[in-house]
């Protein structure tokens, strides 16, 4: 196992009175990629969104516990907007915005300050190049990112989430509204990614878990139900239901 | 009665409301084309306005200005008031519900009280005398309920999923509002912009108190106005020049066109690019 990226302590999250992820423990390691699976409204893609704090973008939204980066609390006194940089964000629906390709590249070192054109042109491709996209775009830069297709337009914004240099990425469903072409270019995309970034991936297939993670959390009703190595969990799941999820018995 | 029979009455009074509306339409333009054209002499549109010839040209100058002026004061804060309803405030905010309640009485208020308020304020309170500035003022408190409301909806139909993009990516909220939300929210709020021009255009109970209705081109902020629909209401109602009120009419409608045109293609630009 790498050195540790993400360390979570006896995190709670409650929406209103509601609680929504109870005492989640766990231990992320760097440059390595780690699954979260469970049936729908088990509090995945919540927790997912504790690690950059969109969840204070929810009205009513309370966490206790811990969560560090780098053994650093984010919730204590950090700079929420440095944070977001350095842990980016793709989500379930390619959201491009209405702008040119090369725009939403650009849009992240921007806010950053970054305005050297050519600088700007370097970050552009080699975010394009790393999100394996750069082939299909590179003579319409210029163009409306929504006039790509939908798995074009998720790598976009793979991209985007690339060029503010982050160091660790997550990834929310990515693939659940793409066909099955894209969804595999975008796994094998993870697989490369995972060389220089450590990856957070929330999935609702079990077969992308297995295929791509190294480490997989399985949660159920908020609750961390079982975390280790992706190919242990698979094939000798410690709690009763875990295996019954894996094996299809419900979810 | 049968489904089918129902279906054919209902496709009767749907096409004939069409109908009807169109029909409307067409022969209320008709009508001011025939009734106002033959009197648009060049002369209705001589530097001044005289007794013998009611130029018109000073009342459309007069329109263009206060047109401006009004949406320079009422546009920003709209945009902004609705900026802060739609980004900054929580849900469920007292000041909200004070905010929305307030707008929509205001909106719901008849443009002659906005006319009496303005001349009892503005006018006399204030001391700006029946003046361009003071029309201004009162018509821009007039539509900015309309900018508000039109702007905030606006806003609200940008999806959320921009914004996640862009703070996901480290933005501030001054920024997202700025780069990301405000330009995809554009064409909506220049919709609200265009039927505020529409009233301002058109109206005259609330200026006749404020602006007064001297028929002269301005030369101060300070200066007694009068709006094409203000000399238009004064030539019927004074009787003597019906027929060149119609000829204004003419004009009136051409101008809500262009102004229509000219803002669907300024919208259809913006999205665009």
């Amino acid at each position: 196992m790498n050195k540790e990226k993400v360390k979570i302590r006896n995190l709670d999250l409650f929406y209103g009175d509601f609680q929504a992820l109870t005492k989640v423990n766990m231990v992320i390691p760097e440059r390595e990629i780690t699954a979260f699976i469970g049936p729908s409204g088990c509090g995945k893609s919540t927790f997912l969104k504790t690690l950059n704090r969109m969840n204070d973008l929810v009205e009513g939204c309370r966490i206790t516990g811990e969560v560090l980066l780098d053994g650093e609390d984010i919730y204590k006194g950090t700079d929420v907007n440095l944070l977001r940089k350095r842990v980016g964000m793709v989500f379930q629906r390619p959201n491009p915005f209405p702008m040119s390709i090369y725009d939403n590249i650009a849009y992240g070192p921007r806010t950053h300050g970054i305005h050297s054109k050519v600088k700007l042109d370097e970050i552009v491709e080699r975010s394009l190049r790393n999100a394996a996209i750069w082939d299909e775009v590179k003579d319409r830069l210029k163009k409306s990112a929504l006039s790509i297709s939908g798995g074009q337009q998720q790598r976009v914004c793979i991209a985007r989430a690339l060029a503010v240099e982050p160091e660790v990425l997550l990834m929310d469903e990515p693939t659940s509204a793409l066909d099955p072409i894209s969804t595999a270019k975008i796994e094998d995309l993870v697989l490369e990614l995972k060389e220089d970034y450590t990856i957070i991936i929330v999935t609702h297939n079990m077969q992308q878990a297995a295929r791509v993670s190294d480490n997989t959390a399985f949660f159920l009703l908020g609750e961390v139900v079982e975390f280790g190595d992706t190919e242990s969990l698979f094939s000798i799941p410690k709690d009763k239901r875990t295996e019954d999820y894996i094996t299809g018995r419900f979810g | 009665m049968s489904g089918k029979m129902s279906s054919i009455m209902l496709r009767a009074l749907v096409y004939a409301a069409t109908a009807i509306t169109l029909g409307v339409l067409f022969f209320l333009i008709g009508y001011i084309l025939v009734k106002g054209v033959p009197y648009l002499t060049p002369s209705l549109f001589a530097l001044k306005y005289t007794s013998d010839n009611v130029s018109m040209f000073p009342a459309i100058i007069n329109t263009i200005v206060m047109t401006t002026l009004s949406l320079l004061i009422a546009v920003p804060f709209g945009i902004f008031t609705a900026i802060y309803l739609v980004e900054y405030a929580k849900r469920g905010n007292k000041l909200v519900e004070a905010i929305r309640l307030t707008t929509e009485t205001l909106a719901g208020i008849p443009s002659i009280v906005y006319g009496l308020f303005g001349m009892l304020f503005f006018v006399t309170y204030l001391g700006l005398g029946y003046s361009l500035i003071a029309g201004s003022a009162t018509l821009s408190i007039m539509i900015l309920p309309l900018v508000m409301r039109t702007s905030e909806e606006a806003l609200r139909a940008v999806p959320d999923s921009y914004r996640e993009a862009s703070f996901g990516i480290g933005a501030g909220r001054l920024r997202t509002v700025g780069k990301i939300v405000l330009p995809s929210a554009v064409p909506g709020i220049l919709a609200g912009v265009i039927l505020a021009i529409g009233r301002i255009v058109g109206e005259t109970a609330a200026l006749i108190y404020t602006a007064g209705t001297v028929a002269r081109i301005p030369e101060t902020v300070f200066s007694s106005t009068r709006t094409l629909s203000v000399h238009m209401y004064l030539l019927s109602s004074e009787g003597f020049n019906t027929d060149q009120a119609y000829a204004t009419a003419v004009v009136l409608l051409a101008i809500v066109l262009l102004i229509n045109t000219l803002s669907a293609a300024i919208a259809k630009k913006v999205t665009k690019a």
